[in-house]
């Protein structure tokens, strides 16, 4: 564990029980992330990228081993301190991006500074300036049902750098789009990791967007295999 | 500010089924306002009431008379500091439906215990003082175009005269306000000894008597001393409050209280089911969006918070609308002259409104109740994994 590392898991197994079966996921995972690195895990279906993106963002709990971020371990934190934890440092992007239909775009991204002590006018001045890094601070009053699939996935994507997140993880962010949009998508990924220096873990079963990532990680059986790409 | 947004977010997911919501409540608290008011109104229709004034009247039924001379033995009972007397009247003007509400009284210490009967003071003294006077409440007045100085021909479907007729001509010497806005001037008073030397049947007897005593917390020692100095004799007595006397008065009418708790109730159990599945249904549809509030760090508390202001929110809009209309329509109902003699007093009261909006707090927090549980116990990996 180096002092660059953001997030460093040291021996996490992980089990489910499904009936009167017990699912063993991991056995014993380890994996350092170093600060400002964007890796993209792969993997077959039912390899556990899903899982470790969860434990990854605080919303699934390790069943043994430790998850330290940013120095300090966050497995045994309670529900409401993992909530604010995640509010502090996390940045999530979804397949389907997950906004709320109800919200116009920039009240869309404003959501997560509402858990912060931030006033209205320095909300709205972040939510501006969040907008205008995807291209879409000519769109803020509009509805996620008057953009294309693309622009929700950038309103998505502001939404989770809005707060200046330590950490992104985009759970398969290009899934539901075209290959041009898709392309779209990651090079600004890409934009956040090298301009703005964002640590970003992106889960895809696309080759293609791997290769926007500084490293590829391939889960199988449990285990990681690293190549750089 | 910022979880308000949310509730009206959350709100306005469905906009239609959100007006239908709002509008059973609405009607659920309308009902309740005008019936409330109803009530009151008739409280009111009763007589006014005071902590320290007590009722004395029959103890068979305040139907029955008491004898005119229990007054001054009253008088003297330890405790009591002024005494008065009435007796039902059964009036009505010219026809007998022009019915009034009239009773015959003691003029002088009746105008003086009741001082929320407000009238100048020569109109006071001039009724008073001459036998054949009548005092008339501004609602009766407005709706006949009485004034003072009027002569009138007062029948009454109770009391005929020694000479067979049953009309009594009476003047008007008085007419009274309200002190306030909730005493009902839809009452009217003629002399009680111009009724008793010439009716035919009943002299010297009273309907009720009328005590004020020296103190409020005398009340219930006055009373037994007042039953105990007419135990078995051939007329006992029952000694109430004023608003104990006035709730059996209304009762006579059938269970006003219990039929409007029934109605209201019986309205806010449907609205309970319907905004409490309804809202239940809404949470479902949302399961995906409350994830991702879970998971963008929102606590489960706050979550749970946020749908109990959408039901808070819903009630206290569809109830203050309902509520709203239901003091409109009072106040119409009360301007109407041939209601206002009987509901002269109907209007959504402040103390109506308090009941209400407690109303609607507890109806926002029942409806909200289940469905906050609900969202709060969204598990964020399985709401992913149906999405």
């Amino acid at each position: 564990m180096s002092d660059r590392d953001l997030i460093v898991l040291q021996h996490i197994a992980k089990t489910y029980r499904r009936g009167d079966e017990t699912i063993s996921i991991f056995t014993d995972l380890n994996l350092s992330i170093p600060s400002g690195d964007f890796v993209a895990m792969m993997g077959p279906s039912g390899s556990g990228k899903t899982t470790l993106l969860n434990l990854l963002g605080g919303l699934d709990r390790p069943t043994s081993g430790s998850i330290i971020f940013d120095g300090a371990p966050i497995e045994k934190l309670s529900e409401n301190q993992l909530s604010a934890w995640r509010a502090a440092n996390i940045g999530f992007i979804f397949q389907f991006y997950n906004l709320m239909p109800t919200m116009s775009a920039a009240r869309n991204v404003e959501l997560p500074l509402l858990l912060t002590p931030l006033n209205a006018a320095e909300r709205k001045r972040r939510v501006k300036t969040a907008l205008e890094v995807v291209g879409l601070d000519n769109r803020a009053g509009h509805k996620p049902k008057e953009l294309s699939g693309g622009q929700q996935q950038r309103v998505a994507i502001a939404r989770a750098i809005v707060a200046d997140p330590k950490l992104i993880l985009a759970d398969e962010p290009t899934g539901d789009l075209d290959r041009n949009t898709a392309v779209e998508i990651l090079e600004m990924l890409q934009l956040l990791n090298r301009e703005l220096g964002k640590t970003i873990v992106m889960v895809t079963h696309d080759p293609a967007a791997a290769k926007y990532a500084r490293r590829e990680l391939h889960l199988d059986k449990g285990t990681f295999e690293e190549r750089l790409t | 500010m910022s979880d308000l947004r949310l509730i009206l977010s959350g709100l306005g997911r469905k906009p239609l089924r959100t007006g239908l919501l709002v509008f059973a409540i609405f009607i659920a608290f309308l009902i309740y306002g005008v019936l409330a008011a109803f009530q009151s109104s008739l409280e009111n229709a009763a007589g006014p009431s005071s902590s320290n004034r007590l009722v004395v009247a029959n103890r068979i039924n305040f139907t029955q008379p008491l004898p005119l001379a229990y007054v001054s033995r009253i008088q003297n009972v330890e405790g009591v500091a002024d005494v008065s007397y009435s007796n039902w009247f059964g009036g009505y003007y010219q026809e007998p439906r022009n019915f009034l509400l009239t009773f015959a009284i003691e003029p002088e210490s009746y105008t003086r215990i009741y001082d929320e009967y407000v009238m100048p003071d020569d109109q006071r003294q001039a009724f008073i003082t001459n036998r054949d006077s009548i005092m008339v409440g501004r609602a009766v007045a407005d709706q006949y175009g009485w004034e003072v100085g009027q002569q009138i021909p007062l029948s009454s479907n109770v009391w005929r005269r020694r000479d067979g007729t049953s009309v009594w001509p009476v003047v008007i010497r008085a007419i009274y306000e309200g002190k306030d806005a909730n005493t009902s001037t839809g009452s009217v008073f003629v002399h009680f000894e111009y009724l008793d030397e010439g009716r035919a049947f009943g002299n010297d007897t009273v309907g009720i008597i009328q005590i004020v005593t020296a103190d409020a917390s005398e009340n219930d020692a006055v009373a037994a001393r007042v039953d105990a100095q007419f135990a078995n004799s051939r007329a006992e007595t029952e000694t109430l409050s004023e608003q104990a006397f006035n709730a059996a008065f209304i009762d006579q009418q059938g269970n006003i209280g219990l039929i409007i708790l029934g109605v209201t109730g019986a309205a806010f159990v449907t609205i309970l089911l319907i905004v409490g599945n309804a809202m239940a249904g809404a949470i479902r549809e949302r399961t995906g969006e409350i994830a991702v509030m879970k998971t963008l760090g929102f606590t489960s508390v706050r979550i749970g918070r946020i749908v109990i202001g959408e039901t808070l929110l819903l009630a206290l809009i569809g109830g203050a609308i309902g509520l709203a209309l239901a003091s409109g329509l009072t106040n119409m109902l009360s301007g109407v002259p041939e209601l206002n003699q009987f509901f002269g007093g109907m209007r959504v009261t402040p103390q109506i409104a308090l009941s209400a909006v407690g109303f609607m707090a507890a109806l926002g927090f029942t409806t909200g109740a289940v469905p906050a549980f609900n969202a709060m116990r969204v598990n964020v990996i399985t709401a992913f994994r149906r999405i």
